[in-house]
């Protein structure tokens, strides 16, 4: 039987000779993700700026601005309602009663926002987070990003050498400041889920890179005198077919995902997709590459095939 | 690599059962289930509250209003304990988060520190009592003839915690009425209680038996002099004082400061109608002492009105007509029957030791978790057979092996959810989608390297035992780094996100077991039936 291969049997694409390009184009696109996030923000959540969010949903199409109208007579302060995946759902967001401690502050307003949308509408969730938990949440959300890199950091240490660790966490880095400058970019919604994302696209972009190195560092002990980049663009070739195969099976489970999975985790599934996109690219033009600037041990003959 | 004794191919047919037999409960009927004898398990995945719909809250008790009351009571107590000594004191104050007194004559120092030091008592339920005995207050004369009196850091973590585990029961207790199943009612943190209670019809109704403190305490009230002159700046007398209704407009009402009988005397309440109106009404009893007190009290004061005051506001001020003796009473208000219903369950559930302030909520309806339900479903089916063809496309037989391999995979991440009664959440179904698609990649590790070998021109059986060998310690280190993500994001979760971490640690593992076991016993048992085959389908 005929199977099919996506990647050719003995491909010898020159992924190190255009790293200069591969990498400038990173480079820039990491610097164009720091300057629209400073320019333009993160569109954050309620669970990072507290507020009240409520999903509601109506048996005909929702007139938008005629709800705007009935809620803003309510006087809650910032109100804001978007449509939520279908027309006759929607998403309504109130913002944190300034100066509030707690929660209890928009009990009152979700009240009202119910029994002024009991008539037409059903309020099928509600979540309030208050000033306390949000500010919680982004402190615990910054030190699992952080600590994430940083465990991976000091097992690619373990593992390999120095030099592979640098690599592999700046192409980390890369992933996690393009997929922010993306949300800061189409001001998606910033929240819980789109940070378990981001999580996880570091835990998939490493699966990816440590394949390429470990593959590296096989063939270092295979070829000793060959040229570094010769060698390194023989290990990204030969681990390409798999990295496309992965890439593709993991991709069709999260469009499958993305389009019938339902509205409530589309955002985190946006992110993964672009966290698989962006994590398999910097597999293969960044972390390698990275390893020609910082220069790789030669002699592993002391060292031991696992 | 590709040698299996026969021990070893029992054991993973054995451990393959017992994932089939923690996973089967998931397709039986209810009815079934439930019949099943006690040694085979029956557990079921757990849908977290984002699926079955339901309210989780996080609550914060305001333990500092506990420590503040304590201190009122410890200025109290110095100075009890101080005139009883006869000691001569000045500037007895309550300070940041003490009490400071100066002496005011040096003679008496001595005399002060053994009565000031009397006051402190031994703290009960602290852990550490076995070498020194720890007391719950410091007394401390840093200067001059000034004493300052803090309680012990060991006594304000008693105190919370004796004020959380109150808090707690009282809700446990408070929520239990509205009848709903299994709620989780835990401490979190030093002061935090989280609440989750699934598929309650009305979150509004529940935050509004948890926002109240339900203190009730029944006042005499003072008509020397009218609550609206009060609240336009006169003073009232020593010892009593101003509170208003909870209505609109507010009406001002001045009270003595002393309760006649507190809410504690309270054994039980329930709604009743007043049988000349027919509105609705809360009846309520006292204990024996509460009711004697109750009869007392009305008894030297018919005719002139007291006031009901629940967390200080005035919910109702009658007249008293006679001496109420029977150790009963009914409170009538504005009450609407829910209302009078909810107050009834705040009464005999009893005041919580503290406020509590609802710091986090979040509520799915019933709907929109069933949605996501089906939703997760069908995504689930559509991405496994996408992935499923994709693999027989790519490697034939050898994608076939893999694909069992998968189904195996999901079954045990099942069993491994239902055995630990794990909660299954909307990002813990794409956390299982996810690792279908992740799954493979073992394999496809495998596969690709086996394929390699044979582009060298290996023989088939040695390019299989290669592909295994060689593949291993890349599937382990990239393996370990998706584990260790996942591990963070554990530490990191709530609810939901934790549900996506369990499931992605648990599919990870699984997978790796399933590609390197699974599928190499799969392929070792199809060679020994070829013989010695000329070319792999793969």
């Amino acid at each position: 039987m005929k199977t099919l291969k996506l990647v050719p049997a003995n491909t010898a694409i020159g992924f190190i000779r255009h790293r200069t390009i591969a990498m400038s184009l990173s480079l820039a696109l990491v610097i164009a993700s720091i300057g629209v996030f400073l320019a333009n923000g993160l569109n954050f959540g309620i669970d990072f700026r507290g507020g009240t969010l409520i999903e509601a949903s109506a048996e005909s199409a929702v007139n938008l601005s005629e709800l705007r109208g009935r809620l803003g007579a309510l006087n809650l302060g910032e109100v804001q309602i978007q449509e939520f995946g279908k027309n006759t759902d929607v998403l309504i967001r109130i913002a944190e009663a300034t100066g509030a401690t707690d929660a209890r502050n928009n009990l009152s307003a979700v009240e009202r926002v119910r029994g002024e949308l009991a008539r037409d509408f059903d309020v099928r969730r509600v979540e309030i987070v208050g000033p306390q938990v949000s500010a919680e949440l982004i402190q615990t959300g910054l030190m699992a990003v952080v600590a994430a890199i940083a465990s991976m950091l000091i097992y690619i240490w373990f593992r390999f050498e120095w030099q592979f660790s640098v690599g592999a966490v700046l192409a980390l880095v890369h992933d996690v400041a393009l997929t922010i400058g993306l949300f800061a970019l189409l001001q998606l919604d910033f929240n819980l889920s789109i940070l378990a994302a981001i999580l996880t696209i570091v835990g998939y972009s490493m699966n990816d890179t440590v394949v390429v190195y470990d593959r590296v560092r096989e063939n270092l002990r295979k070829y000793k005198k060959m040229d570094l980049s010769e060698l390194l663009n023989i290990a990204i070739n030969e681990t390409l077919s798999r990295t496309v195969m992965t890439s593709v099976t993991t991709m069709l489970a999260l469009l499958a995902l993305y389009v019938l999975g339902g509205e409530v985790i589309r955002g985190f599934t946006f992110a993964m997709i672009w966290g698989v996109i962006v994590g398999t690219y910097s597999s293969i033009f960044i972390a390698s590459p990275l390893l020609m600037l910082l220069g790789v041990k030669r002699d592993w003959s002391g060292t031991q095939v696992n | 690599m590709l040698h299996f004794s026969n021990f070893k191919v029992t054991g993973i047919a054995l451990l393959m059962l017992v994932g089939v037999l923690f996973a089967l409960p998931n397709f039986m009927r209810e009815e079934t289930r439930l019949a099943l004898p006690g040694f085979i398990p029956s557990g079921t995945l757990n849908l977290g509250l984002d699926l079955q719909g339901g309210s989780h809250l996080l609550l914060s008790v305001d333990t500092d209003s506990v420590q503040r009351e304590r201190l009122d009571d410890l200025t109290s107590d110095i100075r009890l304990a101080l005139r009883g000594e006869r000691i001569g004191y000045s500037g007895l104050s309550r300070i940041d988060n003490g009490v400071s007194v100066t002496i005011r004559d040096a003679a008496d120092m001595e005399k002060a520190t053994t009565a000031l030091q009397n006051l402190a008592q031994p703290v009960s339920g602290s852990v550490l009592t076995s070498f020194e005995q720890r007391v719950d207050l410091n007394v401390e004369n840093t200067q001059g003839q000034i004493f300052v009196l803090r309680a012990s850091e060991d006594a304000i973590a008693a105190s919370n915690t004796r004020t959380v585990q109150q808090s707690i029961e009282i809700i446990r207790r408070r929520v239990d009425e509205l009848g709903t199943t299994e709620p989780t009612i835990q401490r979190q943190g030093e002061k935090r209680i989280l609440v989750q209670v699934p598929g309650l019809d009305d979150p509004e109704r529940l935050k509004a038996l948890l926002g109240q403190t339900a203190k009730m305490n029944f006042h005499l009230v003072d008509q020397t002099i009218s609550g609206y002159e009060v609240a336009d700046g006169k003073r009232p007398l020593a010892g009593s004082r101003l509170v208003y209704t909870d209505t609109e407009p507010a009406v001002p009402y001045i009270i003595r400061r002393r309760a006649i009988v507190s809410g504690e005397r309270l054994v039980d309440a329930s709604v009743g109608f007043d049988p000349q109106t027919n509105a609705p009404e809360v009846n309520f009893r006292f204990d024996t002492l509460g009711g004697r007190k109750f009869g007392e009290v009305t008894q030297a004061n018919i005719g002139r009105p007291f006031a009901i005051v629940l967390d200080e506001k005035v919910i109702s001020a009658p007249i008293i007509q006679s001496a109420i003796l029977g150790g009963s009473g009914r409170i009538t208000g504005n009450f609407s029957v829910e209302e009078a219903n909810d107050l009834a369950i705040l009464l005999r559930a009893g005041a919580l030791p503290a406020p509590m302030s609802i710091l986090e909520e979040r509520t799915v309806g019933p709907g929109l978790g069933a949605d996501s339900v089906a939703a997760g479903r069908i995504a689930l089916i559509v991405g496994f057979f996408a992935v499923i063809a994709f693999m027989v496309v790519s490697y034939s037989l050898f994608g076939i092996f893999a694909n069992v391999a998968l189904i195996a995979n999901l079954l045990l991440i099942m069993a491994v959810l239902s055995g630990l009664q794990a909660t299954l959440t909307l990002p813990g179904i794409a956390g299982i989608v996810l690792t279908v698609g992740m799954a493979v990649d073992a394999n496809v590790l495998i596969f690709e390297r086996i394929r390699e070998e044979l582009a060298l021109d290996k023989n088939p059986i040695i390019a299989i035992d290669m592909g295994y060998s060689r593949a291993l310690s890349t599937i382990f280190d990239a393996n370990v780094t998706t584990f260790l993500a996942a591990i963070i994001l554990f530490q990191l979760g709530s609810g939901p996100i934790r549900g996506f971490a369990i499931t992605l640690a648990i599919g990870i593992v699984t997978s790796v077991f399933t590609a390197f076991v699974l599928t190499r016993l799969f392929v070792s048992l199809w060679l020994r039936r070829q013989g010695r085959p000329e070319t792999l389908p793969i």
